[in-house]
């Protein structure tokens, strides 16, 4: 159980009216029993327009692999001082990386997104394994991922 | 210091490597056989645009074209919300197979880089890669010393089996276990950061033509590009008209407008990734299978290096002599210095340490080349156990003791003891421990009792000695000391040519079959060693301890054990072996002799000779290739004790022997081989300025003989026989 404050975690970029009212949002992102390692997941947020605005949460400990993550990769340039103090260990298969962040109010119903990309060694990188819109009518929803991620939740 | 490095890193990381060597060689072959199940590109010059044509055209939602090393080609897509990969055919863009990574190498890989672990395991495993480099860079040092320098890296190697497959192997196979560790090394701290991991990383393109659908075949950029140098294609999300193809390439990386095909950035590969991916396909073979199964099988060598070099350390601890537990040298009031050769006045010394312990003494035991007298502050008494090597040398455990005590300026409280361990039949008997007595004695050092000596390890003398060395310390030392002999093997006598009875010199060339070793005989050094002519046969007579030593005429290779013998009229062991029968059996074992031996060079060699002193010297004409090889002779008469008759005059006219002078003492020109070099003076001083070697082999009369007339015949040519011993040039085998 991760608990951090959004707007640590996020660029300043994204401060926000209102944004000293949060509000506790767990993730819940459930691994497919893929054949494989452990996989390298990023969740990180765009805007409206689909730009880039910060990253959440960093699962794999190897810099070296983070280019695997081809959206958020893209969109940073691989610059490690996006996941600065936020990246933990690779998620196995089958296994369930659960994340409790608080979230500032503004971020919801505002035309945001969370992305996780996702990479296994050996297999297939993929960008945009989950996208989902930020909003409260999808709160609790499971959303079914692309390749490695079978279900992701935020509530 | 080089070889405890060898030994304990060695042992230390023996599973380690082990695992991490038999993981890499089956991987090793993971290159070859992925290339075997490609299909193989007809099209030599089929360009990217062409192939991702192709590919696109059967799978819509296509998302990347990867290549691999091998040559194979994945595309990766999405059919219905479902990831999908294949093995695609470059020639029709069709799916040959899927796509899925072997689970088996992954497991493989896995074990090899981190045995499971994590990153822990991967610290252990470049732990392990670091002791295998260790190893493989150490063994090289100690070969080089132990063959005598580089030039001679390659010359055949001596010893037990184990001996020659290590050394063997290690020579097969040290690029490779020098390469893999390294790179393993290089490539564990690129992964956790020490080493620079950047790949080219173009900045991706701020905008675009917004435009979609460009013809792939109209993409300059990807026409261009042979398949051959193509790593990755990235297809643009579809939907996304911000998005564009990424193209990977041997070259770099860069950006291409999913619109008008334009190139929009693009960054060349930098030096640190062009170094990063030549180790790794150093490593791992990957784009060069052929390289891949040639480092594995080196690699192969490892475990066997690893067994092999496990039983020599094995075999070398179990053939030291035990000795009982004794003290630091600080404590003990006993110190018991032991200057030995081949180890078996260890034996003796352990004897003493138990006799003295049980009467309550506190003993420390050492060698003689550990002499530190500043440390024994307690000790009442040091004993040295002395034997002596070659004409009066220090043996091997006692290199350096004479400098250190001379380098003494007051000699220690402790009094001392000495007693010399030698043979009787030859002059130089006990000299290196008389030596160190008359030495201590110049110094002023207290003499304990007066120096003793045992002759070839008798055990009466030694309790004897025992007894004295009690009284003097004033208590009753019974010292009962069994010797170890070395492990002997049953010859059984093949054949036998008698000659010399009408001159009253039984003399007798007795051949034995070879015996047959086992494998674990072989491997654990117990089974019959490899021998060369004028390495020695102990011969262990029934009813005595004691072994008889017997030049040998034949060496491994003539398939025979060869031996002549001169039958003693009292003589214990020559009257058995003369009445052995053919088919009879001896108790027999080696015992290397490699300082009588012809040098490695091509350069002239004198045998000189008489009576059985033929033997080694026959021995070495029988192996003797193209090198100028005269042999001086002396017997009695020709028609009786003329050993070896008919061989000698098949090897003269098979060039074996370039020249064969017979002196013969009891014929009308009665001659002895003294004469004969006095007579050939000049041509002999020519040989020898020219480098030639002399090898002299009978009874020491003959041999004192010889030393004479040479120095007569060399001296006035400005050559000194002794500085000949000196080089190696001049060597004796005198009984």
């Amino acid at each position: 159980m991760k608990s951090l404050l959004f707007a640590l975690a996020l660029s300043t970029a994204i401060v926000l009216p209102g944004a000293a009212f949060a509000k506790s949002v767990t993730l819940t992102t459930e691994m497919k029993n893929y054949r494989g390692p452990g996989a390298y997941i990023v969740l990180y947020v765009t805007d409206s327009k689909g730009t880039y605005k910060g990253s959440l949460w960093m699962a794999g400990g190897k810099s070296k692999y983070y280019k695997h993550l081809p959206g958020w990769f893209r969109a940073t340039r691989g610059d490690l001082e996006q996941v600065s103090g936020i990246t933990g260990a690779s998620v196995g298969a089958g296994r369930t990386l659960t994340l409790n962040f608080d979230l500032a109010d503004g971020l919801f119903d505002a035309g945001y997104k969370l992305h996780i990309d996702s990479a296994v060694e050996d297999g297939r990188d993929v960008a945009n394994d989950v996208v989902v819109p930020l909003t409260s009518a999808n709160a609790g929803k499971p959303f079914r991922g692309k390749r490695y991620i079978n279900t992701f939740t935020f509530k | 210091m080089l070889r405890m490095l060898h030994k304990y890193a060695g042992l230390a990381s023996a599973v380690l490597v082990l695992v991490l060597a038999l993981s890499g060689v089956a991987l090793s072959v993971m290159p070859a056989w992925e290339k075997s199940q490609t299909p193989i590109m007809v099209e030599y010059n089929l360009s990217v645009a062409d192939l991702a044509t192709r590919v696109s055209s059967n799978f819509p939602e296509i998302e990347q074209i990867k290549r691999a090393p091998s040559g194979r080609i994945t595309a990766y897509y999405f059919t219905n919300g479902n990831a999908g990969a294949v093995v695609v055919d470059p020639a029709t863009g069709r799916a040959v197979a899927d796509y899925e990574f072997s689970p088996i190498v992954r497991w493989l890989k896995n074990l090899h880089r981190s045995f499971f672990l994590g990153d822990g395991g991967r610290i252990a495993a470049a732990a392990g890669a670091m002791a295998m480099l260790m190893l493989s860079v150490s063994g090289l040092l100690l070969l080089a010393r132990r063959m005598g320098g580089w030039r001679h890296i390659f010359a055949p190697v001596r010893g037990t089996l184990s001996m020659r497959l290590h050394v063997d192997i290690s020579r097969f196979a040290m690029v490779g276990l020098i390469i893999a560790p390294a790179t393993a090394i290089f490539m564990a701290m690129g992964t956790f950061d020490i080493l620079p991991q950047q790949t080219a990383n173009p900045p991706f393109p701020t905008e675009v033509s917004g435009k979609m659908g460009v013809a792939l075949a109209d993409v300059a950029a990807l026409a261009d590009i042979p398949v051959s140098q193509l790593r990755s294609l990235k297809f643009p999300y579809v939907d996304d008209p911000s998005d564009v193809y990424t193209l990977t390439t041997d070259q770099g990386e860069g950006f291409i407008d999913q619109g008008t095909g334009v190139m929009l950035a693009w960054e060349d590969a930098g030096s640190w990734q062009k170094i990063n991916e030549f180790i790794y396909l150093l490593h791992t073979g990957q784009g060069a299978w052929f390289w891949g199964l040639l480092l594995g099988l080196m690699v192969l060598g490892a475990p066997v290096l690893i067994v092999t070099g496990v039983i020599l350390w094995w075999v070398a601890r179990r053939s030291r002599p035990s000795l009982p537990k004794g003290v630091p040298a600080a404590h003990a009031d006993t110190i018991i210095l032991v200057g030995s050769e081949g180890g078996s006045t260890w034996g003796f010394a352990g004897t003493l340490m138990s006799g003295l312990i049980a009467h309550g003494h506190h003993v420390h035991t050492t060698s003689m080349s550990r002499f530190d007298p500043a440390k024994y502050t307690k000790a009442k008494q040091i004993i040295m156990l002395a034997a002596t090597y070659g004409d009066g040398e220090a043996p091997s455990s006692a290199k350096g003791f004479l400098d250190k005590l001379a380098a003494l300026k007051q000699p220690p409280c402790a009094r001392l003891a000495v007693l010399g361990f030698g043979d009787r039949q030859f002059p130089a008997y006990c000299a290196f421990s008389k030596q160190v007595v008359a030495q201590a004695e110049k110094l002023g050092w207290e003499l304990l009792m007066e120096q003793d000596t045992v002759n070839r390890q008798s055990a009466q003398d030694f309790a004897r000695w025992g007894y004295s060395l009690g009284k003097a310390l004033g208590l009753e030392l019974e010292l009962s000391h069994v010797p170890v002999q070395p492990r002997t093997h049953k010859l059984k006598l093949v054949s036998r040519r008698e000659y010399g009875q009408e001159v009253q010199a039984p003399t007798a060339i007795l051949r034995f079959a070879l015996p047959h070793n086992g494998l674990m005989d072989s491997l654990l050094g117990r089974g019959w060693k490899r021998f060369e002519a004028g390495d020695l046969l102990g011969i262990v007579p029934e009813r005595a301890e004691v072994a008889r030593l017997y030049s040998l005429a034949s060496g491994t290779r003539d398939g025979f054990v060869e031996i002549c013998v001169r039958k003693h009229p009292h003589g214990l062991c020559s009257s058995q072996l003369f009445d052995l029968e053919i088919g009879g059996e001896i108790e027999a074992f080696i015992r290397p002799n490699p300082e009588f031996r012809p040098g490695r060079n091509r350069k002239p060699v004198i045998l000189i000779g008489a009576g059985t002193g033929i033997g080694p010297l026959a021995g070495f004409a029988r192996a003797n290739q193209n090198r100028p090889m005269q042999l001086y002779f002396g017997i009695r008469h020709p028609e009786s004790d003329f050993l070896y008759d008919r061989e000698i005059r098949d090897w003269q006219s098979e060039g074996k022997l370039s020249a064969v002078n017979i002196a013969a003492s009891r014929i009308q020109q009665s001659a002895y081989v003294q004469d004969l070099l006095r007579r050939d003076a000049t041509g002999l001083a020519e040989l020898v300025k020219n480098g030639a070697q002399i090898l002299v082999c009978g009874g020491r009369d003959m041999a004192a003989g010889v030393a004479e007339a040479l120095q007569e015949v060399l001296a006035p040519h400005g050559l000194e026989p002794a500085l000949l011993k000196a080089e190696g040039r001049y060597l004796e085998d005198v009984y």
